[in-house]
């Protein structure tokens, strides 16, 4: 008995002097390991008397239970430590530091086209891709501009010495859209809707407002009773998705050849809302995008019969539009190629 | 163009209307309205009209005169004036103590030792014309006293519309055809013209005129006599002035008037000059003098007006200097005319010289207008000058009639183009307010076009819904989606292979995107040693730096890498484009979509630069196409390209671009130290590219085996050689092979392979895989491969 007296107290002192849990482990090989102190006491009890073995067995195990115990609690009690020293140990960053934004970046153009692009996908437009040089029947005759038309004054275009030009305009695009589409139409009753966002070309002297490079972004939609009033919710739409805020739109007449009625849209002034600032010339409206029903000769030269099938057309200037929506001034910007002025544009989602 | 509302409102009453309402309605239902709009006369008050009564000359100044006037006050007020034509009984415009000019308010003021108790005020410091050189002298027999805004037109508001939004639409090219809009948009009447009684002189000789050419389509003349007029009336005037115009004289004011008023060009001759009026060309070039004074070269395709076979003037763009009126005109023959809109504009670029006549010519005048603008003008000359006598009748030749346009659509046609619901009456109304002629038998409508409107602007159904809707309002129209049934939208490839290339150059490798130009510039390139490649060129480029069209974006790109040479000490720049490749057998540019993609570095070696640029059309290849990238050493065929370590890129068997270092004479010129690669992919050539399928392959379970060899290899022999020396050998169960270590030294360069072995179905044994490995290296030794070790 008093083996096992000594035996708990030599447990007892021990555990209290250990710090580690290598430390630990060892005193748990120690009594309760196959060759461990207490496993050696319950061996050497094949030498007892049964009495003896009952009661001496009983204690016994009450020690390994003791000592079991004991090692359990100085495990947690060790490992707790552990974690407060870990803890302890660990400094503070400074997370107030600097951050590396080094990212690639996207051209202005190419966000602003992709949020065209969806809003008008979502909407089951097909989105279209055309050369930049073409030929003067895709650019003026099929668009209802025959030669000598005063239209033609009013784009000076690039012509190429082979005869081609480079396209003054997206709806250059138009004529081949509706030849593209027109069977379907007219066999299956789907409706030609399309987008294209395409480069165009200007002959013209460059500044802050006007480059001979831009971008637009085409669109056409005919079917049997396409309206103004679908022209005017389609534009809305787009519109306040792209701002991602309510915009105000309104049509005035505009003369273009290839439709009639053809309009300018406006939309209210974004920096003051439409109560008139310096960007609107305070009229409180900024001009943006030509638009109107397909005129009935443009639809005929693209084999679609006007008595039976009316649709719009709009031109989006996507400069422009980058332009207002990102606050960029100066247009030479957009084709600068500087990576100071073009590095920022890094996502727009 | 400049518009005056009081003119507008001689021909429509427009009282208890907001005019500025009426010009925003305007301007959104007919043409662009300037923003600025002028109140002529709201910043001057309380000038009235006052009679000079004394004159005497200041003690000490030669220019001052010391005035008694008799503003109809009832006492003489005394005024200091410097204006040379003062004269006792003068009236004049005098601005009283309290009157506003502008900022300024008269007070009694000191001027040279005596008190001005007001100012006499020239016509255009009232601002109702340019004239400073006196005080204003009226001639009008008006009451001293009288507010000089109850005798003058000097209120009134002024309007600019944008002339480019009245391209299409020749009616609105004078105050008349204005106010007939604001006349529908006012939903008021518009007075007829008051014109004279051209009737009256049927029984007088004929001018002898002969139109002697199609292209001019009809031809007014008449004779008139005994103008003794030559200032024309203040209120004239001032209108001209308000629309931008000098006074000139009374004829020729007149002749504006007219225009501004009609739209109707009217030139005014000498009839000594023009005994025998003919029109047409001329079959030789020769030189004719304008009445500006200018030498103007007219060629064989310009109309001229001739008395006989000399010409006079330019037909619809000027007349000439030797048939002017002068001094001692006495008859005057007034020609009012329409000629071939192309023809004249054609005229007018060849000249380059654009008139107020030629710019309305342009616009396919209605011809109709002829005799009318004679009666008007006639009219207004009897009314200002009551001496005046007609001397001829009216003659008259009208060569080309347009057609009468009638279009006929019923309701359904207005519903299905407009989207909305607009009754039958509102559209009667509204066409008939514009001067269309129109019946509607139930749903069924019959529209004659007016004439002024039917020379090119309205010929079509479509042209009449314009009519309808833009004064209905766009602001009112109720907005709709459509009602179009759905179907899916299919993608296009080369477009979304764009958007995923954007995608993974500017999200995975940090690349920033450019736009470049189409053109090759020629400056920026031979600064760089790149000479311009011969290509389809710019027929008339304005600037001789940018007259080649690129074939390749690379150049460019290689430009702008110069340009942000000191942004960053690494960056790439990337951008998908077009260019011109060549012209086709049909003469037709062959064009084609390039991924154009050009790092830059100064802080990683060349091999390192080239390898990332390789990786990145690598995982480009592999992400969209599941494909590997092969590549097929290229001959360099441009001047930016390093012979050496140019290669073809291929998918499969189709090449779908370059990629290589570019050349050390260009890259010293952008940076003697950096390293610059590049590589071209053809769009269409990658899209069209075979393309893998995702196969998915169950992880095995069994463990894998990996064997690593290192390997010496001599020069010339690549890792693509390597590679077919274990492609027959290595059977099912190996599943990849790569590089894990590089060892170069100067004279070696070794590589270890690891080979992953694998089964899905088994455990595979050490002895299968040795046997393998065994077949591999010897046929590496075959290929001169020495190894170093096996692990």
């Amino acid at each position: 008995m008093d083996q096992i007296a000594v035996l708990k107290e030599e447990i007892t002192k021990k555990l209290s002097e250990t710090a580690d849990l290598i430390d630990l482990d060892k005193i748990r090989v120690a009594y309760l390991g196959k060759k461990g102190s207490i496993t050696a006491l319950l061996k050497g009890m094949k030498d007892l008397s049964p009495e003896e073995r009952k009661s001496f067995g009983a204690e016994v195990n009450k020690l390994k239970t003791f000592a079991a115990e004991k090692i359990e609690e100085k495990i947690t009690e060790l490992k707790e430590k552990e974690v407060e020293r870990e803890i302890a140990s660990m400094p503070q960053f400074d997370i107030t530091t600097p951050v590396d934004l080094t990212r690639g970046s996207y051209h202005p153009i190419t966000l602003v086209q992709r949020q065209c692009e969806s809003i008008f996908k979502s909407m089951g437009f097909t989105v279209e891709d055309y050369p930049e040089v073409v030929t003067d029947y895709e650019c003026f005759e099929s668009l209802n501009i025959p030669k000598h038309h005063p239209a033609r004054d009013m784009q000076d275009t690039y012509y190429l010495d082979n005869g081609q030009l480079l396209k003054s305009q997206t709806s250059a695009a138009q004529n081949a859209i509706l030849k593209k589409y027109g069977k379907n139409l007219v066999e299956n009753g789907v409706p030609i809707k399309a987008i294209f966002p395409g480069r165009c070309f200007r002959n013209e002297a460059t500044d802050a407002c006007h480059e001979n490079t831009f971008f637009q972004m085409e669109g056409v939609m005919v079917d049997k009773d396409i309206s103004i009033s679908n022209l005017i919710f389609f534009m809305k739409t787009m519109l306040s998705e792209v701002f991602r805020k309510d915009i105000k739109v309104r049509l005035r007449p505009g003369f273009f050849p290839f439709v009639e009625p053809g309009f300018e849209l406006d939309i209210s002034c974004l920096i003051c809302g439409g109560d008139g600032c310096p960007s609107c010339k305070h009229s409180g409206w900024l001009e943006l995008c030509p638009c109107g029903m397909i005129h009935p000769n443009v639809l005929r030269e693209g084999g679609i019969d006007p008595e039976e099938y009316t649709g719009f057309a709009f031109g989006l200037g996507l400069t422009r539009l980058a332009m207002m929506k990102y606050g960029i001034k100066d247009i030479r910007d957009l084709n600068s190629g500087s990576l100071k002025s073009l590095s920022q544009f890094t996502d727009d989602e | 163009m400049f518009l005056s509302m009081n003119w507008i409102q001689d021909f429509v009453d427009l009282s208890g209307i907001d005019k500025l309402e009426l010009i925003h309605k305007f301007s959104l239902s007919t043409a662009e309205v300037e923003n600025e709009i002028f109140h002529k006369g709201s910043d001057i008050s309380g000038i009235v009209v006052a009679e000079i009564k004394s004159v005497e000359n200041h003690p000490d100044s030669k220019k001052l005169h010391l005035l008694k006037v008799d503003a109809g006050n009832g006492e003489l007020t005394d005024v200091v004036c410097g204006a040379p034509n003062v004269r006792v009984g003068m009236k004049t415009a005098f601005a009283q103590v309290g009157a506003k000019i502008g900022d300024i308010t008269i007070s009694p003021r000191p001027l040279a030792g005596f008190t001005s108790n007001g100012m006499c005020c020239s016509e255009a410091e009232i601002g109702i014309s340019d004239d400073n050189s006196g005080i204003m002298d009226i001639t009008d027999d008006v009451a001293n006293g009288t507010d000089i805004k109850d005798v003058y037109e000097v209120d009134d508001i002024v309007f600019e519309v944008d002339n480019k939004s009245l391209t299409n639409r020749p009616d609105l090219w004078g105050h008349y055809g204005i106010a007939r809009e604001f006349a529908a948009l006012a939903g008021r009447e518009l007075k007829p013209l008051d014109v004279d009684n051209l009737k009256a002189y049927e029984e007088l000789k004929k001018v002898d005129m002969k139109i002697e050419d199609d292209l001019c389509q009809r031809y007014s003349c008449l004779q008139v006599e005994n103008i003794k007029r030559n200032v024309s009336p203040v209120n004239m005037r001032i209108r001209l002035f308000y629309c931008g115009m000098r006074g000139i004289n009374f004829l020729a004011d007149l002749t504006n008037y007219l225009m501004l008023e009609m739209g109707q060009p009217m030139h005014a001759f000498d009839s000594r000059k023009v005994e025998k009026i003919r029109i047409k060309r001329f079959d030789k070039p020769f030189t004719f003098r304008t009445l500006d004074g200018v030498d103007r070269n007219i060629d064989e395709n310009t109309l001229m007006i001739c008395n006989d076979n000399t010409p006079v003037a330019i037909a619809g763009i000027m007349g000439g200097l030797d048939s002017e009126i002068v001094d001692d005109t006495t008859t005057l023959t007034l020609e009012s005319a329409t000629f071939n809109a192309v023809s004249i504009r054609k005229s007018t670029v060849r000249l380059a010289h654009r008139t107020d006549a030629s710019m309305r010519y342009e616009k396919c005048l209605d011809p109709e207008m002829t005799d009318v603008a004679i009666a008007r003008f006639l009219y207004l000359l009897k009314k200002y000058d009551s001496g005046v006598k007609v001397v001829s009748a009216l003659t008259d030749e009208y060569a080309f009639h347009y057609d009468t346009v009638t279009l006929d659509f019923d309701k359904k046609f207005v519903d299905r183009y407009t989207g909305i619901e607009i009754d039958n009456d509102t559209i009667v109304k509204t066409l008939t307010s514009l001067g269309f002629k129109v019946t509607l038998d139930n749903d069924n409508f019959s529209v004659v076009v007016p004439s002024w409107r039917a020379t090119k602007d309205v010929t079509l159904k479509a042209d009449i819904i314009e009519e309808i809707t833009r004064i209905y309002g766009y602001d009112n129209f109720e907005i709709n989606t459509t009602r179009s049934p759905l179907y899916p939208v299919r993608v296009d490839a080369v477009k979304s292979n764009e958007d995923k290339i954007k995608d993974i150059l500017v999200k995975k490798y940090n690349l920033h995107e450019l736009h470049s130009y189409v053109w090759a510039y020629n400056d920026e390139l031979k600064a760089l040693n790149i000479p311009v490649e011969n290509n389809i060129k710019l027929a008339n480029a304005t600037n001789p730096n940018i007259e080649t069209i690129r074939n390749s974006i690379i150049p460019t790109q290689l430009c702008q890498v110069k340009t942000n040479a000191s942004y960053a000490p690494d960056f790439g720049i990337f951008e998908i484009g077009r260019v011109v490749n060549s012209v086709d057998e049909n003469n037709l540019c062959v064009e084609s979509k390039k991924l154009a993609v050009t790092l830059f570095s100064k802080t990683k070696d060349v091999k390192t630069l080239y390898f990332e640029l390789r990786d990145m059309l690598a995982v480009i290849t592999s992400d969209l196409k599941h494909e590997m990238l092969s590549f097929k050493r290229a001959e360099p065929k441009h001047s930016y390209e390093h012979p050496v370590n140019l290669n073809t890129v291929m998918i499969g068997d189709t090449e779908i671009g370059t990629i290589g270092i570019v050349h050390p004479t260009v890259s010293k010129k952008i940076d003697k130290k950096a390293s610059i690669v590049f590589a071209e992919i053809d769009m269409s050539e990658f899209t069209e590219a075979e393309n893998a399928a995702i196969v998915y392959e169950e992880p095995s379970k069994f463990p894998p085996i990996d064997y690593d060899i290192s390997l010496e290899i001599p020069s010339g022999v690549f890792y693509s050689d390597l590679a077919e020396s274990w492609k027959n050998e290595g059977g099912a169960i190996l599943k990849n092979t790569k590089i894990v270590d590089t060892y170069d030294t100067e004279t070696v360069h070794s590589i270890t392979v690891r080979f992953e072995f694998s089964s899905s179905e088994r455990t595979l044994s050490s002895n299968e895989v040795q046997e393998i490995i065994d077949k591999v290296i010897a046929n590496l030794e075959n290929l001169g491969v020495k190894l170093r070790n096996a692990v």
